[in-house]
């Protein structure tokens, strides 16, 4: 008993978590079986942690196809088209190798994505790092960029947008979460559920190797620590090639009509993908391991059951039509092999020849795993630290350039133009040309726009307003380009969540979240979870990464972010109420502490749908919402993007109380800068407060007014290329 | 005119690529499968972008082999239109349909940008995007100084437009017949105003007057 007991701690379950197994099984477990319950039961595959929490979120809406509980999630786009997208973190392989692991985040959430027969059109990432003047943190970002440009650009999926922020609590537990976004016609459209007894259990695409094992429990499901080194064998190994012809083999399998359901292999293999199928379809799957073409040899049954090699998909497949499967597999060049059968058993069985080597009731396997309540605890004031970067007496000009300098603010051209950005032909807006992505779908005579966001610093100051704030944001983003939200996903990214602190982080913004999303009555169609993101000074700060999905009518009625014309006037919008307390200048300060100003989610709706109706009926030459670095910096975005300087005059935020640095370099939601004609401005209820013209950034903000020449503020922003790159 | 789109394993601009021949030419295009030799009833062909066979042992080195690339050796000995576009033009290179070689950027990066290139017949400039990893041109000083006398190079990139260290700026050349033009730019990623220009027509417009 006590050399079992070790063995199942190693494998990361808790004793009464193991005694469970033995009670539901009625005996005690073979070597096959606490393999395969230790992952489905890890955090990464179970949400032990979270699953309780999510119960809180609003899944429904008159525009899902889909909901949570699929590969994807999935909204109608209209004449029979559905978008499916979903967002997953890869951040402990990241962390670990960043290469591969984020080129194996993003072939895994592809692979969620054609597995419900959408083709994939594009990629975002939110990456988070440590601070860039450090060693690690530019080696991390260096080798995470190669990694998701390797994959996308090579399977052919353009990366669109995206979003970094360097920030000291993620020096040691990077973030790198991968988001894909499909188009499929709803008809064609698949799910996971294994159906139809007597049907075949074909396994296609890459053979089966020993990379990846124990990815889902050993990487995902504890803390990083000492001697992370020695978990590299844990991390995938990625082929784009493979996947671009296991995804093309897919779409065309499903347009012929010749699978029954299909699902992806990820965390935790075979095991999960079996199990998950055989869950949602209410009955058992029969594995005959000695089927599955394996890269060497002489592996266990346990090791083929659990492996986490890339580019593999499962299908269940009718018996008659199995031969036209196999035909199609072969024109792509991919294997194909029929490993297993489904039954009416209710069981998982894993059979080697003839030989049963595991056997376990699906509902324990994959329903099993008990559910935690968390032991939240509010912690007493800031947690994090506090690193002064900025001089005392700066002035509002060394500010502004020390803000647009900022890594989490500067251009992040010399990223995404490492990223195949337009294959496909649908991006209307590329990277940094609009607040959103935006993509046209001549299939239904319309557009989408995406946004994906989270800002930890903030999240961290209030859990619970700053999710809200980060849901705003991509709402706010949305409505500049004069899209309306049609679904939302994320990926909860914490810290460790048997600790009380990560666990209120946890609790708060998941309640920040679904508050936001019922208020705003846009679904929550999928998600990820990603806990025990800790370094050795504690954990992440917590980042719910918010993706949102909008709708367009019309793909040339788009704002831009960037001034278009000289004598514009610029005009505020919205309720902004900007305070300095978590902005980018407290943190440069030294000056960060708990606590944020609560949005008003109603009336920053409202001023959306005013800006989405304006850039729709193209009353707007420009359109960008204020966010990190407050005002100043959103000027000298849309300045300098266009090339044109600005006069502009704070005066009015002043009158509402807004102390001058407040209303330059102060955050929250709320606030659109937008250009146009100044009476068509006036029309909305905006408030002028300048006009487009000049080589400079003038500012009238009181004894905080400053000026500053275009071309020094553009060199600060395009700052970034140069630091990357120093060793 | 009816253009043939090539598919190999590992293609990505196909279907953009077939999307634009048929906004060019007006007619449907067709695409040709890496097993077949059939280009019957084509007019011209397009070898498309991507990573043929995953371009593992060097970018197009795999795909030149293939029985479509056979035919379209021969379609061009007979003089027939044949335009390959970024990975298209590094398979054309190691067919040897095309003189040079491409080799991996100056900067080791992958770079995704839109580009002025200059159209060495009338000197008109040309708003198309170039994204690749192995687009730096190469030839010997000798060859090169025959391409230009003969005038084999087809575009060039415009100043400050020369992201990849491409010798003399060449992004695209002929071959002597003047049948076979390979640049590493994406014209089929430049035919709708909306994703930003359409001066990608130019270049196919470019082709229909070798078919004429």
């Amino acid at each position: 008993m006590s050399v079992e007991i070790s063995k199942h701690r190693e494998l990361g379950l808790t004793d009464s978590e193991y005694e469970l197994i033995v009670e539901k099984l009625g005996r005690e477990p073979g070597d096959v079986e606490l393999a395969m319950f230790s992952l489905l039961w890890s955090e990464h595959c179970a949400y032990k942690h979270s699953r309780k929490l999510l119960r809180r979120l609003p899944t429904e809406g008159e525009r899902v196809v889909m909901g949570p509980g699929e590969n994807a999630g999935a909204v109608d786009v209209g004449n029979g088209h559905a978008v499916a997208f979903k967002v997953e973190s890869h951040n402990h392989p990241s962390a670990v190798e960043p290469f591969e692991g984020a080129a194996t985040g993003v072939g895994g959430i592809l692979r969620d994505v054609f597995a419900i027969g959408a083709r994939p059109i594009a990629i975002l990432d939110s990456l988070r790092f440590g601070e860039l003047d450090s060693l690690r943190s530019r080696h991390l970002l260096d080798g995470a960029v190669r990694g998701i440009g390797h994959y996308g650009n090579s399977i052919g999926v353009a990366t669109v947008g995206g979003e970094i922020y360097f920030e000291e609590p993620y020096e040691h537990n990077c973030l790198v979460n991968a988001m894909c976004i499909g188009l499929a016609k709803t008809e064609d459209m698949v799910r996971a559920a294994a159906a139809g007894v007597g049907n075949a259990v074909v396994l296609m695409g890459a053979s089966t190797g020993r990379d990846g094992i124990g990815g889902a429990s050993v990487l995902a499901s504890a803390e990083l620590g000492e001697g992370d080194e020695a978990k590299r064998p844990t991390v995938q190994i990625g082929d784009p090639f493979e996947e671009s012809k296991v995804l093309e083999c897919c779409l065309e399998l499903l347009e012929k009509g010749l699978l029954v359901s299909l699902q992806d292999l990820g965390a935790a293999g075979l095991t999960s993908s079996a199990g998950e199928m055989a869950s949602a379809g209410g009955v058992g799957i029969d594995i005959d391991v000695a089927a599955v073409p394996l890269r060497e040899a002489d592996m266990e049954p346990f090791e083929i059951m659990v492996s986490e090699s890339q580019e593999r998909m499962l299908a269940v497949v009718e018996p008659s039509r199995v031969e036209e499967v196999v035909a199609v597999c072969e024109k792509w060049e991919t294997g194909a092999a029929r490993i297993g059968v489904v039954t009416d058993s209710g069981r998982i069985r894993v059979l080697r020849g003839a030989e049963v080597v595991g056997e376990m009731p699906v509902e324990a396997l994959v329903d099993g795993c008990p559910l935690y309540d968390l032991g939240p605890a509010e912690p007493e004031g800031w947690i994090y630290g506090n690193r002064q970067t900025l001089a005392p007496g700066a002035s509002p000009e060394e500010e502004l350039l020390a803000l647009l300098g900022a890594p989490s603010i500067a251009s992040k051209r010399w990223v995404f133009e490492q990223y195949d950005s337009l294959v496909g032909s649908r991006t209307v807006r590329r990277p940094e040309a609009a607040d959103a992505a935006v993509l046209q779908l001549p299939e239904a005579g319309n557009a989408i726009a995406v946004s994906i966001d989270g800002n930890g610093r903030r999240v961290a100051c209030d859990p619970y307003a700053g999710t809200i704030e980060a849901v705003l944001e991509c709402v706010q983003n949305l409505a500049c380009v004069g899209a309306e939200p049609l679904g939302l996903t994320n990926c909860l990214n914490f810290g460790n969540p048997e600790k009380p602190v990560p666990a209120w982080q946890l609790d708060r913004a998941v309640s920040g979240l679904a508050d936001a999303c019922t208020a705003l009555g846009v679904p929550v169609v999928g998600g990820n979870v990603s806990l025990y993101n800790e370094g050795p000074d504690g954990p992440i700060y917590p980042t719910p990464v918010v993706a949102m999905v909008g709708e367009l009518p019309d793909p040339a009625q788009v704002a831009g972010s960037s001034f278009v014309r000289e004598g514009d006037a610029i005009a505020l919008l919205g309720p902004f109420e900007p305070v300095l307390a978590g902005s980018e200048l407290a943190k440069q300060r030294g000056e960060l502490a708990a606590g944020l100003p609560q949005p008003d989610v109603a009336a920053v709706a409202a001023a959306c749908a005013t800006v989405r109706d304006a850039v729709r009926a193209g009353r707007l030459a420009s359109a960008h919402d204020v966010s990190d670095g407050g005002l100043a910096c959103a000027l000298a975005e849309s300045a300098i993007g266009a090339g044109i300087g600005c006069r502009v005059d704070l005066q009015h935020l002043r009158e509402r109380g807004c102390s001058p640095e407040d209303a330059l370099f102060g955050e929250g939601s709320g606030g659109f800068l937008v250009s146009g004609e100044r009476a068509a401005l006036e029309a909305l209820g905006a408030t002028p407060v300048g006009e487009v013209g000049g080589a400079a950034i003038e500012i009238a903000a009181g004894d905080r007014s400053l000026s500053l020449p275009l071309a020094e503020a553009e060199s600060a922003w395009r700052s970034l290329a140069g630091r990357v790159d120093s060793r | 005119m009816i253009w043939g789109v090539l598919q190999f394993p590992g293609s990505c601009d196909e279907r953009d690529a077939l999307h634009a021949c048929a906004v060019a030419s007006g007619e449907p295009a067709r695409l040709v499968w890496h097993e077949s030799r059939d280009l019957g009833g084509l007019d011209a062909v397009l070898v498309p972008g991507g990573f043929s066979y995953g371009d593992y042992l060097r970018a197009g080195a795999i795909a030149r082999f293939s029985p479509a690339m056979e035919a379209v050796a021969e379609f061009a000995a007979a003089g027939g239109p044949v335009l390959g576009i970024c990975n298209g033009f590094q398979v054309l290179c190691e067919a040897g349909l095309l003189p040079g070689a491409l080799l991996r950027n100056a900067e080791l990066r992958f770079v995704c940008r839109q580009a002025e290139l200059i159209d060495e017949r009338g000197g008109e400039r040309l708003s198309i995007p170039m994204k690749h990893g192995e687009g730096r041109y190469y030839a010997p000083e000798a060859m090169l100084d025959e391409l230009e006398t003969g005038g084999q190079v087809a575009y060039r990139y415009a100043e400050g437009h020369n992201a990849n260290g491409s010798v003399r700026d060449i992004a695209g050349v002929r071959n002597a017949a003047g049948n076979v033009l390979g640049l590493m730019p994406h014209p089929e990623h430049a035919v709708d105003p909306l994703t930003g220009s359409t001066d990608g027509l130019k270049v196919f417009e470019a082709m229909a007057r070798v078919a004429a």
